[in-house]
């Protein structure tokens, strides 16, 4: 009876089943290597632990005595459930397990064998009807048929505008239609209550795979994808921001509230012109503070001085805090610089953990996002840089990043205005980083009670080992502002009234 | 934090669980909706201890006074913002014999306030605009509170930066969205005649500002025995009501009525209808210096805040005053003492649960014209008559807030929470982010939410504010915050709210320039009249001069 339905279908059937196998295998193997590192060790272990559980699946299916078509639906079903939440689930569990690895490989097994069971059982139901040879060469043909489609769809189509969960949970849904479809197909060979049973399963996960699709923008939004162009691995919505890194090639990058942070190709450049004039231009630096610079690049650039005894980094988010503590790409890019015994971490808005500070500094890195918001721009005001002074110790010495002079010089100017405003001694300077272009700090000196020491920046001491882009000659470059960087005619940017802000919003604004 | 201690009848503490809220609240069944379950909270409901003059008016009968009676240079009726600023005063004259009574358990008014572990806050009274260089008393006030740092000789006022309410300032919720400042229209485009209607009406506001009478008075100035008292064009404003004057204007901007009328609910507790259009002009025109030449100069008077609002001041003044202010005293009576050189003063001592008497050269009464009447003999005597004041009652909730509402990208810089937050078309007034000042933008605030009532008759008004329980006006509150922010009942913690049924004196039509508000201020042979309401308005900087004022008197007879 079942030779009535067109045998393109059931070769359709196996295409698509064939092609969602690999999808997860491929899903997993991404994610492994996205989230872990190492791609060729991911890919390697996701691919022979996904074979050997087809195996597995495979020697299994000789237990399916009875009710071949029912079982192969529910499998279907669980397929659908399984594989097309692996991707939200395993992005999920990331940022809150710490046995990610046992769950990664766990569900790669269970896919694995739940696939492996497919094809033996569809080759069963199918053997009454067709001639053994011909069924084998056809149901292969179509399953390396499926493994073709899935491995050219997936980099080419399905990453790039679909991004991973919405790619999984769409397949999970495919795999959800060819369950549903399959309670027709294979009507015969089944009782009326299995097909109600299995027809309002494969209902209920396709419900539960469509509000995941339809909440998978809270995991990553579709837009957020097309605008970064590149694959999402790692998305967590914190109380403070919405972190997010993506992937290319052999770089990642990071962006908070949207706005890149930073990426890993050319992050050296700016953490080292951040970072070094400043220590570099004091004798003597045992007690270091960073602000902001949650991910520890900026800190990994001040662990390269054997003479700094402390450094306390203030950063508002401890997910950002905890990210660059775990998350494996971002660990080894910042050297784990915030598992240092030097290092200690502080959970606390800056603003608020200035007006309690007692302990004080020789030197201020501040690192904070661009002044995109009020609660950031009260970072740069006369009154926090004020607050700033009573942390620093006389002639401390501090650099802080002030966004593009060459795409915002109102803003730019505006912080170093605000800078002198407070008290602090200021020097311009810049540097380029190819991935956002020419990029602006303010070198400043808190000369505390002896204001009249104006001496400009100066190297006094060799820069440590491991730099790659800094030399004593390359630092003095750094200070010669170019001539389409010259000071404008701003305001400055106070508690009250907080032109920073606006002036940034103009600049930037779109 | 003041709690109505020693008032167990009146005293409502309530107590409900999340069950009952989804029986009364539909919104409540929203936010239920979004999958969060809520923690159930709790909180008090307050009011001033008006108990002694309650009992008093219901006929109890005091006890007789023990031991001889006290001797003092000043006794002051009332530790609000008037009878601290009487004690500033007369300290500054080196008059030091000063006994303050106040009839609640902590000092301070409608400018006291409360204190939990997230912050502290304001129980009313929460800004005062940075004083214009005439205002030197205050200033002065203001130098040795550190706030203000420089008073330069052409009248620059240096405030330290901190003390100046931080961006983002103020907000409004107007159809589904936060837009910065309190204007519910966009003045993007400049023909619109919203924003058109603005600048002219903030035209005319800067014409008010630099009129002066033929004595160089500003036509309106902060205190406002400062400004004239004599220009006919300014005293017939008080003829008409600010909702009349627009009209005769020809404003009819919705977005500008509405943002009058809410000055007018912000300050005095009244409607645009029911205020005199001469407090009307005043809430805009004596806020700003007159000196801007153009639109884009003309500038409010900044704003000074605190976490506990007004409670900054009262806290500095009841610490300097820590010997003298003599809480849970209750007046019960003045009367002139037989030789009539001085004055007697007559409290009940609820602590102690017995009857104080004071001698005193000079009273002060810092209290309102409605208890003058009932506590000084010779008053009605006098001839005087006090009904023309009246007092608006206001409710004014303090909520917990574990963590801040979530905000919407799309409301760009709007999308952070202000020091004021208004909701556009409510009756509510918005809140007020205690922890704004210290520079928290994130995790556990204490909000305040302010809501004055507005029925032509005040006295319905304070029925209506007995009558409800704490779950009313805790649904109320809900409702009204939920409109902004939906999930805001899953964030609260605690909710007190505190009923005034007398908070501040109305400026309406006709009040201002009244035969009894003029009659009023004048002293009553040894006892000198200190109070916002003597002024028409309730600002802390009215009670602060007209404290002054009083001081000055005293001695002087």
């Amino acid at each position: 009876m079942i030779n009535r339905a067109p045998n393109y279908l059931l070769y359709l059937n196996v295409l698509v089943i064939a092609t969602c196998g690999l999808i997860y295998e491929l899903l997993a193997g991404t994610l492994a290597s996205y989230l872990l590192g190492d791609s060729v060790t991911q890919f390697s272990l996701v691919i022979g632990v996904y074979l050997s559980a087809l195996g597995i699946g495979s020697w299994l299916s000789r237990y399916v005595d009875t009710g071949v078509a029912r079982t192969f639906i529910e499998i279907e079903i669980a397929i659908a459930l399984v594989g097309g939440l692996s991707a939200p689930i395993l992005f999920i569990a990331f940022a809150q397990i710490a046995w990610f690895r046992i769950l990664l490989f766990g569900m790669v097994l269970l896919i694995g064998i739940l696939v492996g069971l497919e094809l033996p059982l569809l080759m069963r139901i199918l053997k009454e009807n067709l001639d053994f040879r011909e069924l084998v060469a056809r149901v292969l043909t179509f399953d390396y048929i499926g493994a073709l489609m899935a491995s050219l769809l997936f980099p080419i189509l399905l990453v790039p505008h679909l991004g991973l969960v919405r790619t999984s949970l769409l397949f999970g849904l495919l795999n959800a239609a060819v369950g549903i479809w399959g309670t027709s197909l294979l009507r015969p060979l089944l009782s009326q209550r299995s097909v109600t049973g299995l027809r309002t399963r494969g209902f209920i996960v396709v419900g539960i795979l469509v509000v995941g699709f339809i909440k998978a923008d809270s995991l990553t939004s579709l837009s957020e994808e097309v605008i970064l162009q590149k694959p999402i691995v790692f998305t967590q919505h914190s109380p403070f921001q919405r972190i997010v890194v993506t992937k290319d090639k052999e770089n990642f990058q990071l962006y908070l509230n949207g706005n890149l942070q930073f990426n890993s190709r050319d992050e050296y450049r700016y953490h080292e012109a951040l970072v070094h004039p400043a220590i570099s231009s004091r004798d003597q630096v045992h007690d270091v503070l960073v602000l902001g610079g949650g991910d520890g690049l900026a800190v990994r650039e001040v662990l390269r001085y054997p003479s700094v005894k402390t450094v306390t980094l203030v950063d508002l988010d401890p997910a950002m805090t905890s990210l660059a503590e775990k998350f494996p790409p971002l660990k080894e890019l910042n050297q784990d610089s915030l598992n240092d015994e030097r290092v200690t971490v502080i959970n606390q808005d800056a603003f608020v953990w200035a007006t309690e500070q007692q302990k004080t500094f020789d030197v201020a890195i501040i690192d904070f996002p661009d002044p995109s918001s009020y609660s950031v721009g009260k970072l740069y005001t006369t009154r926090f840089f004020q607050m700033l002074q009573k942390v620093l110790n006389d002639d401390a010495v501090i650099t802080v990043q002030c966004t593009s002079p060459l795409v915002a010089p109102q803003s730019y100017w505006c912080i170093l205005n605000t800078l002198s405003a407070s008290g602090f001694l200021v020097q311009p300077y810049q540097t380029s980083v190819p991935t956002f272009g020419v990029w602006g700090f303010a070198y400043a000196r808190y000369t505390g009670t002896d204001v009249s020491d104006t001496r400009p920046w100066q190297s006094r001491r060799a820069l440590p080992d491991g730099l790659r882009y800094l030399d004593q000659s390359t630092m003095q470059t750094l200070f010669q502002m170019p001539a389409d960087i010259a000071p404008v005619d701003v305001k400055i940017n106070r508690l009250n009234d907080q032109v920073l802000v606006r002036y940034y919003e103009q600049e930037w604004g779109s | 934090m003041s709690s109505a201690q020693g008032n167990e009848t009146l005293k409502q503490p309530t107590r409900r669980t999340w069950i009952k809220w989804l029986g009364t609240t539909p919104l409540a069944m929203l936010v239920g909706c979004s999958g969060k379950p809520s923690a159930a909270f709790s909180g008090e409901l307050l009011q001033p201890d008006l108990s002694v003059g309650h009992r008093i008016r219901d006929g109890w009968k005091l006890p007789q006074p023990t031991g001889a009676p006290s001797k003092h240079a000043v006794v002051i009726v009332g530790g609000g913002i008037a009878g601290l600023s009487a004690a500033w005063e007369l300290q500054r004259q080196g008059i030091q014999d000063v006994v303050i009574l106040e009839m609640e358990s902590t000092a301070g008014g409608t400018s006291r306030s409360g204190k939990w572990e997230a912050s502290q806050f304001p129980w009313a009274a929460h800004y005062v605009p940075v004083p214009m260089s005439f205002n030197r008393d205050l200033l002065e006030l203001f130098q040795e509170m550190n706030i203000v740092t420089d008073v330069s000789a052409d009248g620059q006022v240096t405030v330290a930066e901190e003390h100046l309410c931080r961006e983002p300032e103020e907000r409004v919720f107007h159809q589904g969205r936060w837009l910065e400042g309190l204007y519910p229209a966009s003045i993007q485009e400049i023909h619109s005649t919203d924003r058109q209607q603005l600048e002219q009406f903030q035209l005319q506001m800067n014409q008010w500002a630099q009129r002066r009478d033929e004595q160089g008075r500003r036509a309106f100035a902060i205190p406002m025995q400062l400004g004239t008292d004599s220009d006919p064009e300014v005293i017939q404003l008080d003829q008409i009501s600010m909702a009349q004057w627009m009209t005769d204007q020809g404003y009819d901007s919705e977005a500008l009525r509405w943002l009058v009328d809410y000055g007018c609910r912000d300050d005095y507790g009244l409607t645009l209808e029911q205020t005199s259009a001469w407090a009307g002009v005043f809430y805009f025109a004596s806020r700003l210096s007159g000196q801007a030449n153009s639109i884009a100069e003309m500038e409010s008077q900044p704003v000074m805040t605190w976490p506990q609002g007004n409670g900054k001041i009262v806290q500095h003044l009841s610490q300097r005053f820590a010997k003298q202010i003599r809480t849970e005293h209750a007046v019960t009576k003045i009367t002139k003492q037989p030789n009539g050189q001085s004055m007697r003063v007559t409290a009940y001592d609820k602590a102690r649960d017995r009857m104080v008497e004071l001698i005193a050269d000079d009273v002060v009464f810092a209290a309102p014209q409605f208890l003058a009447s009932r506590l000084i003999d010779q008053w009605q005597q006098a001839g005087r008559d006090a009904t023309t004041f009246q007092y608006g009652g206001w409710v004014v909730a303090n909520l917990l807030l574990k963590a801040r509402p979530s905000e919407s990208k799309e409301d760009g810089l709007a999308a952070l929470m202000a020091w004021d937050n208004v909701i556009c078309h409510s009756d509510s007034l918005g809140y007020v982010n205690a922890s704004h000042q210290s520079g928290a933008d994130h995790g556990p605030t204490v909000i305040t939410w302010y809501h004055p009532l507005l029925k032509d008759d005040p006295k319905l008004s304070r029925q209506t504010l007995l009558q409800m329980t704490w779950d009313d006006w805790a649904a109320i509150v809900l409702a009204d915050l939920s409109r902004a922010h939906p999930e805001i009942e899953t964030l609260i913690q605690r909710m007190d709210i505190m009923r005034w049924g007398h908070a501040m004196i109305q400026p309406r039509v006709g009040f201002m320039f009244g035969k009894q508000r003029q009659q009023a201020a004048e002293s009553l042979g040894r006892i000198h009249f200190a109070h916002s309401d003597l002024s028409g308005i309730a600002l802390m900087e009215e009670a602060f001069a007209r404290g002054v004022a009083a001081a000055r008197k005293c001695g002087a007879s």
